[in-house]
């Protein structure tokens, strides 16, 4: 539909940005659900939508049979748009059901999505309504995941952010890490702050909605994540002094953002890099072992989940990839600023999307790997290119030194099993 | 408002996809936000598609609301029939598109190409009614024709029904299409599958339908016999019986003697020999789509000798069909489409094996009973590689293997009755044939049953361990048994003498 070239966003050798409006082939933020309902244990995702809201869930997440997943629908019908049914009143059943199946549930989010907002029902006085006849048993928050207003992980942003106004405030000195991290990574991050001297460390989302890490002047804020934009506005509205670097993906990736965490929390140079240095030299000879298979091979990125800048320069930098385009639905370019200082200048980089045009451009340059959302992958790969679900990149541990060796492999796996397959 | 965990049915807009993406030569311009495109993942991972489906979603956004949202509906049609060049171009709303009233038919004036305007109302209907819908569309705006003499040529039909992400859709056809071969019936058109427009506009060229999907079909099916005065053929060939009378109705309408195509299905004989005496009296729970479901009984209790204990749809346009099949084994049927509601059925009935939808195999997952699959939802697994119709005489084949797999083998089940305390017999022992990964049985109830209530009679230590020694899947049903036989009597405990009167009295 509509294209621009804009002017690069800081800086003379800073990447120009080609800026798409029309077909957007990604998922809503409503998707977010699927991990973060994994992430906060006791915690409980009530979308309040439509039946394809709740068709959306449980295709992206019908990969995983779970016995029973913390998150439902409550679907608007025709006798609720009608004003036969007191929408208020509905939710306060509906609620009501879902709770008494499931005591344990700590904390509830009510979500927001397309339908809801656009008949603007307010979700936010429903959440405080409900927290007082629920507490102390649950509390009830709000987001939005709309399609509308939120692209797919601006979900975890938006669900984070709902999070900020519950913490407890603290003056107390403390590093804070945002962003949903698996287990594995969590445990690696916390391991090594511990070993460089740094501390306390907490981590948002926690596990339990019963364990909100507290925040206010004391708090290093430094981001997992480069989706996270309004959780951080509103962390720093806090008191939290947000620490920029590029995100920890490879080696070279998270020992900078190790080492400005840890600089910016006081620690002491010589230890931060005597803890990080058998984590550097696992990461570098995992991402070694990959080298070979990705050298010189042509990558394409189409925009899914705001990881693609910091994964494109991963690629770049640490595999010796060639980067054809990296597509991005939105950039935060105070976030990414690190991250662009690494990228090579005349990185093609695409903001938004008309999904045709991108398929043409992608078509064209025929790359050796594409990165695309699984509505697009398997025609793809029906055309002869080889293709990586981003999806995957977002529900494996991929952060962290540990995992860089696995990342890389993500990358060369499609092309393994090219070289290997005879029919 | 209604609490959804699972949806049997997506949005009435998915059924219109699922017609789009059958044919050729059509394209779905949808009004709807981003994320609605996740639809598209169902045709190209679930169903593995290899080609997207001729779908193009105007993707509006919330800065879009205060401003144009008809000129981008209008600019994505048309780039779409610049680009895609289709035959007719299908335009309409999803839920959110819905609700800011555009028209999308209004917007399409002028575009160079013959367009049919969906209404699929959004929070009233559901995927197969939009289906359904947009077929019967396609059909009325497209059929034309009429049959030829029929001297000097094989009497011939359509075949109606099967679409993209259809449960054996694609194998169904192959088979029944071989079948009417052997009849010496040939086939007109198939649609909405693999049809273009083109062809829809010869199905007025055949002597008479066939409807494999009534659900998808029969909306189109009756137009085309008050239109073309086409009969149709209205028995669903699923199981051996169904797939003879299918054949008669047939050869019937067809004019031919249908004694030529008696080849026949495995099923009578795997049925009869000894080995399958074990199923005699399984009790089976069976939930699905109406055709599936009612189909699933006819077999499951004429062909296979399981008893059955539950009937179900959620499909509630067919509501009435299954209600009427449900009586006929006295039963009542349940018609839901909530997710909590079935699994509260399928616990309190205690089947053995539930022939069901991808929701029941998470069902059974959780209250550990095996499950097969007989109608859509379903998920890529159901989507095998190899041929596996499930209707006509190859399809009876493929019904036998796959219900009777996931249960235990004739023998092995006795064995495990008699020599429960062998170690390798570890309690709750799944059937060996699905391997040391398969779901362990236990006797867990479901949430919220009591099972132990305080004023029952308490179990006397021997009691217990004979209880023990009961089969898993019908220990619940002794225990819940035999307390209530205690407590008509008001026995204060209950002996391993108690257990075994109990037994006689049900026995009964």
């Amino acid at each position: 539909m509509s294209a621009v070239v804009a002017r690069p966003p800081s800086g003379c050798d800073a990447p120009p940005i080609l800026r798409e409006r029309g077909q957007r082939e990604v998922f809503c933020g409503l998707t977010g659900i699927v991990w973060l309902h994994r992430r906060i244990q006791d915690a409980f995702f009530l979308v309040v939508g439509s039946r394809t809201c709740a068709h959306l869930l449980q295709s992206a997440a019908g990969v995983m049979i779970f016995a029973e997943p913390r998150f439902a629908t409550a679907i608007i019908e025709e006798r609720d748009l009608a004003g036969r049914a007191d929408m208020d009143d509905e939710l306060d059943r509906v609620v009501g059901r879902l709770l008494e199946r499931r005591p344990d549930i700590r904390m509830l989010f009510l979500v927001g999505s397309c339908p809801s907002e656009v008949i603007k029902l307010d979700l936010s006085r429903a959440a405080a309504r409900l927290t007082r006849q629920f507490l102390p048993q649950t509390r009830v928050l709000s987001y939005s995941g709309s399609g509308i207003e939120t692209t797919f992980t601006q979900g975890e942003d938006a669900c984070l952010a709902s999070l900020v106004p519950e913490l407890p405030g603290s003056d107390a000195k403390q590093l804070l890490v945002a962003g949903a991290l698996p287990d594995a990574v969590e445990a690696e991050f916390a391991g090594l702050f511990a070993q460089a001297g740094v501390g306390p460390v907490r981590f948002l989302p926690p596990r339990r909605a019963t364990e909100l890490p507290a925040v206010g002047p004391g708090t290093t804020l430094i981001l997992a994540q480069p989706f996270l934009t309004e959780t951080t506005r509103l962390l720093e509205g806090r008191g939290a002094r947000l620490v920029t670097a590029p995100f920890p993906i490879g080696a070279e990736g998270t020992t900078l953002w190790l080492q400005a965490a840890a600089l910016a929390m006081g620690a002491d140079a010589a230890r931060v890099e005597a803890a990080m240095a058998p984590g550097i030299a696992r990461a570098k000879a995992g991402v070694a072992r990959h080298r070979p298979m990705l050298e010189g091979r042509r990558i394409f990125f189409f925009p899914d989940s705001q990881l693609e800048i910091p994964l494109a320069r991963f690629l770049s930098r640490e595999l010796g990839m060639e980067l054809v385009e990296v597509g991005t639905p939105y950039l935060n370019r105070q976030h990414l600023a690190g991250e662009f200082e690494l990228l090579p200048s005349n990185t093609q980089i695409s903001e938004g999307q008309d999904v045709d045009r991108q398929l043409d451009r992608c078509r064209a340059a025929a790359p050796d790997l594409v990165v695309c959302g699984l509505g697009l992958a398997n025609p793809l790969e029906a055309e002869g290119l080889a293709t990586k679900w981003s999806i995957e990149l977002l529900f494996s541990p991929i952060h962290g030194f540990e995992q860089a060796g696995d990342l890389a492999g993500l990358f060369t796996r499609p092309l393994r099993r090219r070289a290997v397959l005879e029919v | 408002m209604q609490l959804t965990l699972w949806t049997y049915e997506g949005p009435p807009h998915v059924g219109a996809m699922r017609i789009a993406t059958a044919m050729t030569g059509v394209h779905y311009v949808l009004h709807a936000p981003q994320g609605d495109t996740y639809a598209d993942l169902l045709f190209t991972m679930i169903e593995r598609r290899d080609r997207r489906p001729p779908v193009t979603y105007t993707t509006f956004q919330a800065r879009d609301l205060g401003g144009d949202t008809a000129e981008l509906f209008k600019t994505a049609a048309r780039d779409a029939v610049e680009r895609f060049r289709p035959e007719v171009l299908l335009v309409g709303a999803s839920c959110t598109g819905e609700l800011i009233q555009d028209n999308p038919e209004g917007l399409t004036r002028g575009l160079d190409v013959p367009v049919i305007a969906l209404d699929l109302p959004s929070y009233q209907r559901k995927e197969n009614w939009g289906a359904s819908e947009t077929f019967y569309q396609l059909v009325r705006r497209f059929a034309a024709g009429r049959p030829l003499p029929r001297e000097g040529r094989q009497p011939c039909c359509n075949i109606l029904g099967p679409t993209a992400l259809g449960f054996r859709h694609r194998d169904d056809v192959r088979e029944i299409e071989s079948l009417l071969g052997r009849l010496g019936v040939a086939v007109n058109v198939v649609a909405p599958l693999s049809a273009s427009p083109a062809d829809l506009a010869r199905l007025g060229e055949a002597d008479f339908n066939i409807v494999l999907y009534p659900e998808i079909a029969d909306t189109a099916a009756q137009y085309l016999q008050k239109q073309f005065g086409q009969p149709r053929v209205k028995t669903v060939p699923i199981g051996v019986a169904a797939t003879r009378e299918f054949v008669a109705e047939v050869a019937a309408l067809a004019g031919l003697s249908a004694a030529e195509c008696e080849r026949n299905s495995n099923l009578p004989w795997y049925s009869r020999s000894v080995d399958a005496n074990y199923l005699t009296g399984k009790r089976v729970f069976i939930f699905g789509d109406a055709t599936h479901a009612i189909a699933a009984a006819r077999v499951a209790v004429k062909e296979l000798g399981f008893e059955l204990v539950g009937l179900g749809t959620y499909s509630r346009e067919y509501a009435r069909d299954v209600r009427q099949a449900a009586a006929s084994y006295g039963l009542e049927a349940l018609i839901s489409d909530d997710y909590l509601d079935v699994e509260a059925r399928i616990a309190a009935t205690e089947p053995e094996l539930v022939l069901g939808t991808q929701m029941e195999r998470h069902i059974c997952k959780r209250l550990g009973i095996p499950c097969a699959v007989i109608s859509a939802p379903v998920h890529v697994q159901d989507f095998p590689a190899r041929f596996s119709p499930q209707m006509g005489f190859e399809g009876a084949n493929v019904l036998f293997d796959s219900w009777v797999h996931p249960l235990m083998m004739g023998l092995e089940e006795h064995l495990l009755a008699m020599f429960r305390e062998d170690s390798e017999f570890a309690e709750g022992a799944a059937p060996s044939h699905l391997g040391v990964g398969a779901m362990p049985l236990t006797e867990e109830a479901p949430a919220g049953a009591d099972v132990l209530v305080v004023e029952d009679a308490q179990w006397d230590a021997e009691a217990e361990k004979q209880l023990k020694r009961i089969p898993i899947f019908v220990r619940g049903k002794a225990r819940r048994n035999t307390e209530a036989f205690a407590r008509e009597r008001g026995l204060a405990s209950i002996s391993l003498q108690t257990l075994y009167d109990a037994r006689a009295h049900y026995a009964r």
